[in-house]
């Protein structure tokens, strides 16, 4: 549906490089860079507000690289949602159909539709600066709706909401998406890409680094930046070796600490990721098919989106994300000692 | 903080002296005014005659300037382009230059010998002793305050609200009208009162391109110099009362206005 080949931006002290992205009609797509690392900035080009030096945008199969932005159809959300302070609510909804120039009538109803649709619907008479955080974006996607986009462009919508706000903004997000609106959110956050995306791209830099199903990017970053980035905890620079036996290979982290992994590595140094959800843990020392078990102390139990992630002190320090049930049973808290134990074959070699 | 309130004190001090300076003037000429002068003053025709020429003449050339003021404002404070410095400084020239050398050089354009003169003169307008010359010259010294104060209010209306209306779809005429002008409008409207009310009170430029038809400030000119400051004075008085009438007019309508903007 969307096709961004090779766009080229120069700025005074920034640079866009060499873009290129697909995105699939229906698909929500997360655009994944820490700040400043040019999102925001593509997401702009793509709504036609600044156009590239070199490059081309395609919606369906029409390239719209210079297409005026006003007849672009693609809907973008700012990150402070922009708001119009000199009209209510209604006329802020409104506005993009009173430009199209279409009839009194259709706008009253499309108008109250999308009030209905996302509860602002007894705010409507009112004027915008004493909506709350939440109403007013409600209102800033009612309105981006209102123009009926070919896309809908998010950029950082849930970094200003606090975290109860959010959990309803990501319902209303996926339900907005799943009545077949394209989405592209631009986020700092890899959780939000964990809840919300089917695909990812990871800019850094002015460059995406690394794009896909979103799975895959997590469970297959291609560097140490996204690896961190997406939010692998368990990432370690290590040199390989073989072992004592000459038979397996080693992980070494430093004199004291080596990890045992399955195949042979092709560079003398490198690194692993160790996904939090393929550690176990236990009170005693396991005897099971995992070759790597660690004894650690508890240094820090935090909640996550499912479960909790617990941080250990092995020599190193580990990250295991387990349920509230497991922390229960194996009686789990701070200062407390526990056996960590995990499978060469969970051990991913990045090299 | 004795020390504060000291320093407090003086600049205080200063301040009264400053007012003092502002209002004294003024309150003494109301004083050394007999009710019976202002009365028999107020009901001259040529008084009269006068006053009504200075106030729709002055907010003649407001409005009809502000037509292209405002959207020339506007191209100011969104777009750069060569030479910006040097348009800006031409702007506040009119401020900065003596008011009878401005009137002058006015004189200069429009006189019949000029082009434009001749223009004016085929559609049946002779600019200098005429009222359409008067709104000129009152324009010409007081464009600055308006065109400042729109350019002011514009650069302050967040860009990103206008891109958004574009991402709406809205044209950038669309954009201008119902985004722009609205939330600058604040600033708009002082300048307009602030144009109207410099325009109003320009005695040198007008002076120059016309004696006749007399505006007020002429009128006390011209008294004082055939009559003296007995006769001068009952006219000063009522143009600066029924100025400031207008001009407290004119501030609460924009302060209501504000008031319902927020």
């Amino acid at each position: 549906m969307l096709k961004i080949k090779g766009i080229h931006k120069n700025f005074k002290s920034f640079q866009l490089k060499n873009i290129h992205l697909e995105i699939e009609k229906g698909e929500y797509f997360m655009l994944l860079g820490k700040s400043g690392s040019g999102k925001s900035l593509l997401l702009e080009i793509l709504a036609g507000m600044q156009f590239p030096d070199a490059g081309n945008i395609i919606l369906q199969g029409k390239d719209i690289t210079r297409l005026d932005i006003r007849k672009r159809k693609i809907g973008l959300l700012f990150q402070d949602y922009a708001i119009f302070p000199h009209l209510n609510v209604f006329d802020n909804i409104a506005y993009a159909m009173r430009s199209a120039k279409k009839p009194g009538k259709t706008i009253r109803t499309k108008v109250y539709n999308l009030a209905e649709e996302f509860g602002i619907s007894h705010l409507l008479k009112r004027k915008t600066q004493n909506l709350s955080g939440g109403e007013k974006q409600r209102l800033a996607l009612a309105r981006t709706l209102a123009m009926e986009p070919e896309i809908l462009l998010l950029d950082e919508p849930l970094t200003s909401l606090d975290v109860q706000l959010r959990q309803g903004t990501r319902k209303l997000l996926r339900r907005i998406n799943q009545s077949g609106q394209t989405v592209i959110h631009v986020t700092h956050d890899h959780e939000e890409a964990i809840l919300l995306a089917d695909k990812i791209a990871v800019i850094h830099h002015g460059s995406i680094i690394q794009s896909g199903k979103t799975r895959e990017v997590f469970q297959k970053p291609i560097n140490e930046f996204v690896a961190n980035f997406t939010g692998v905890k368990n990432f370690f620079r290590v040199k390989f070796m073989k072992d004592t036996s000459g038979d397996n290979f080693l992980a070494v982290l430093n004199e004291n600490i080596s990890i045992k992994i399955l195949g042979e590595p092709k560079q003398q140094t490198g690194a692993i990721v160790l996904a939090c959800r393929d550690i176990f843990l236990s009170r005693e020392k396991p005897d099971t098919s995992a070759v790597n078990n660690f004894k650690g102390l508890i240094t820090e139990i935090i909640p996550a989106i499912r479960g909790y992630e617990v941080t250990l002190d092995i020599g190193f320090m580990l990250s295991v994300l387990i349920s509230a049930e497991s922390l229960k049973k194996l009686n789990i808290e701070q200062g407390k000692s526990i056996w960590a134990s995990f499978k060469a074959s969970s051990v991913k070699v990045l090299q | 903080m004795i020390r504060t309130k000291t320093t407090y004190l003086i600049f205080s001090f200063l301040g009264g002296i400053i007012l003092l300076f502002l209002v004294g003037p003024l309150v003494s000429l109301f004083l050394s005014s007999t009710p019976n002068s202002l009365f028999e003053t107020s009901r001259e025709p040529e008084v009269l005659r006068s006053i009504w020429l200075t106030l729709w003449t002055s907010m003649a050339g407001t409005f009809i300037f502000a037509i292209a003021a405002i959207p020339f404002a506007y191209l100011l404070a969104r777009r750069e382009f060569p030479l910006k410095n040097l348009v800006n400084g031409i702007i506040d020239l009119p401020i900065v230059i003596p008011h009878t050398a401005a009137g002058i050089a006015l004189l200069g354009s429009i006189s019949r010998d000029t082009w434009v003169g001749k223009t004016a003169e085929v559609l049946g307008i002779d600019f200098v002793g005429h009222p359409a010359g008067i709104a000129l010259a009152m324009a010409f010294v007081s464009l600055p305050f308006l065109i400042n104060a729109a350019r002011d209010g514009f650069a302050s209306v967040p860009e990103k609200l206008e891109k958004a209306a574009m991402n709406l779809g809205a044209s950038r005429w669309r954009v201008f009208i119902t985004i722009s002008v609205p939330l600058a409008w604040r600033n708009i409207l002082s300048g307009l009162i602030m144009m109207f009310a410099r325009g109003m009170s320009e005695f040198g430029a007008v002076v120059i391109i016309a004696y006749h038809p007399m505006i007020a400030p002429v009128m006390i000119y011209e008294r004082f110099g055939s009559f003296g400051l007995e006769y001068a004075r009952p006219v000063a008085v009522i143009f600066i009362l029924v100025s400031l009438i207008f001009f407290m007019i004119l501030r609460l309508i924009a302060k209501k206005g504000s008031h319902a903007e927020d």
